[in-house]
């Protein structure tokens, strides 16, 4: 089966720059004439996540593989790793600083959307390593 | 869909294959072969850009002349609000209707009074919990078009409202039957309009089959015969019957601040309709009920086939409005279900996907990335595509090939030179 592979670096140090991945996949995905359900799920999904690349991690990389039936995409940071997940994944925690929650960010509710945009979601996450998080996205 | 009009076109004999309009286009639907630009018909949502951006006048908007009015027994104008911000000094829009009369139509409606419905209505339709939000006003043909061409996920956040033109068209035309008795064919409504959108959208609807308006005048074609025809009235008639509210939707932020209230975006502009677009689709707008979109920088006093500056028009209508009450024009609630659409607004997927089948589509989207490497990313448009990216795709599509590209030919006959050499 035919794919498209992207490869994106997150940089971490412009903020202002985040939301260019998930911006050009799109893109891409739009020009396939893919489902546009699952574009837009793929849209969000990856924003959040590449945003808290940005916020909670200094940045990454994501790779993204477009399948006729589906998109796979893993987003990569070398930062502090998450300490419990559960409690990440809780609509409204958050350790998001004062900074970037006067634009709006911090509300806690990244990861649940992420859960709930995306078919398959998997985080492999090592404190002072860093965290990879597995989505995959179906045309249903 | 090859019966698709679109009212912006190119006058070959005037363009001199720059890329001004090529670069500017937002739908990227312009292209240059032999020295002329194209315009890709199927992609031209008729914003009217290239018309602002060719500085040698070679894109025109194709529009209805004064002669077609005598086809019709019975002429009726309906002035776009945005007409009345053409004129200096202007404390009367009645002036402006009876100048329409004088210079040869039967009946006059104007458009704003039609918008106070659609207000009305929209803030009924919101009211009741019915709309899909944040809804997105109809108003302007040219993002309807981009939407339905490039948003589909957004297509269900239009409002399902006819546009004020057709609104107006529709009242219109049953006004005057029900006054004259005469039949559908004998009356000829005529909008006057500020751009090309309007034109293509009567000719081409993009929702529904037929507008109850048989042709589009410029406001540029009939501006010298009625202000002329404005210094010389003997009579000012009491035509008008709109409101502030009404004539406010000629700039943009006009229609929203008719919501009176409700929670609303206005963007104008077409690079920021898009962006807004975008947004919106990625979910990053909230606590927003109603977004009021116009492709013209200014709203509809932008369009390009007015006369008068925009920023001159807005600031006159903002003056024209001061001595206006709010509004003339109540819905009567039983006439609601006249002013829906004739239809949904339907994505169509064919106009930007690189195939229908997506195994050839990734295919088709491998080699342009391919081919993408090779080209070398200075977007310089001498090859005739707007971006390298924009000409990659030509190629996959067989639009074009590599040696377009003036590196790429370059690269080629150096290597032919190169070989050459050694033979002899
Ligand atoms: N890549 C990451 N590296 C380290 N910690 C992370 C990462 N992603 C998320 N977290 C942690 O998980 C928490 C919850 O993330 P989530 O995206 O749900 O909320 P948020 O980013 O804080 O706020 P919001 O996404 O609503 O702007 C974050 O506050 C952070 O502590
Ligand atoms: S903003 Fe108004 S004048 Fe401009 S294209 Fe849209 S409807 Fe026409
Ligand atoms: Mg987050």
């Amino acid at each position: 089966m035919s794919a498209i592979h992207l490869h994106f670096d997150v940089p971490g140090d412009d903020f202002t720059r985040a939301g260019e991945a998930s911006g050009s996949t799109k893109k891409r995905l739009k020009a396939l004439g893919y489902d546009s359900d699952a574009i837009r799920r793929v849209a969000i999904a990856m924003y959040e996540a590449e945003i808290n690349m940005v916020i909670h991690a200094n940045g990454g990389y994501c790779d993204v593989d477009v399948y006729p039936d589906r998109v796979e995409i893993l987003l990569a940071d070398d930062g502090p790793g998450i300490e419990d997940i559960d409690k990440a994944m809780q609509e409204g925690y958050s350790t998001a600083p004062d900074n970037v929650r006067s634009l709006g960010f911090g509300a806690g509710m990244g990861l649940p959307n992420i859960k709930k945009y995306s078919d398959e979601m998997r985080i492999d996450t090592k404190l002072g390593i860093g965290t990879k998080l597995y989505l995959t996205i179906k045309v249903h | 869909m090859s019966t698709y009009f679109h009212s912006v076109t190119l006058q070959p004999n005037l363009c001199c294959g720059c890329t001004n309009c090529l670069k500017r286009c937002p739908t990227e639907a312009i292209r240059v072969h032999e020295g002329k630009a194209h315009i890709l018909r199927q992609r031209c949502i008729d914003c009217g850009e290239c018309i602002r951006n060719c500085p040698h006048h070679a894109k025109k908007a194709l529009s209805s002349t004064m002669e077609e009015i005598e086809n019709y027994k019975i002429k009726v104008a309906l002035p776009a609000p945005a007409l009345f911000g053409q004129f200096n000094n202007l404390d009367n829009i009645d002036i402006v209707l009876s100048g329409l009369i004088s210079i040869g139509f039967d009946y006059v409606f104007e458009v704003s009074r039609a918008a106070e419905l659609v207000s009305d209505a929209t803030r009924k339709l919101i009211s009741q919990g019915k709309l899909n939000l944040p809804v997105i006003s109809s108003a302007c043909p040219a993002v309807v078009r981009l939407i339905k061409i490039r948003f589909p996920e957004l297509c269900d956040n239009v409002m399902p409202l006819l546009a004020p033109m057709e609104v107006a068209a529709r009242i219109a035309r049953k006004e005057v039957k029900d006054k004259t008795g005469a039949s559908d064919e004998d009356i000829g409504v005529f909008f006057i309009t500020p751009c090309a959108a309007k034109y293509t959208e009567i000719l081409s609807p993009s929702v529904g089959s037929k507008s109850a308006c048989n042709g589009a005048i410029a406001i540029s074609h009939i501006y010298p015969e009625l202000t002329s025809a404005m210094e010389h009235l003997k009579v000012i008639e009491p035509l008008s019957n709109s409101g502030l509210i009404g004539v406010g939707w000629s700039i943009s932020g006009g229609e929203s601040a008719a919501m009176l209230g409700e929670k609303y975006l206005a963007a104008d502009g077409i690079e920021n309709v898009i962006r807004v677009l975008e947004e919106l689709e990625d979910d990053h707008i909230h606590d927003v009920d109603f977004i009021e979109l116009n492709a013209c920088s200014g709203g509809c006093v932008g369009g390009v086939l007015n006369v008068e500056n925009p920023y001159v028009a807005q600031a006159r209508i903002q003056n024209l409005r001061k001595y206006l009450p709010i509004s003339l024009n109540h819905l009567d609630e039983k006439d609601l279900p006249n002013m829906l659409l004739d239809g949904e607004l339907k994505f169509d997927s064919s106009i930007f996907s690189l195939d229908t089948d997506i195994n050839k589509a990734i295919e088709k989207m491998t080699k342009m990335e391919e081919i993408l490497k090779g080209l070398p990313g200075l977007d310089c448009g001498s090859c005739g595509a707007p971006s390298c990216r924009a000409m990659a795709e030509d190629i996959v599509q067989n639009h074009a090939k590599e040696t377009d590209c003036i590196f790429k030919l370059k690269a080629k006959i150096q290597k032919v030179y190169d070989q050459l050499k050694d033979t002899i």
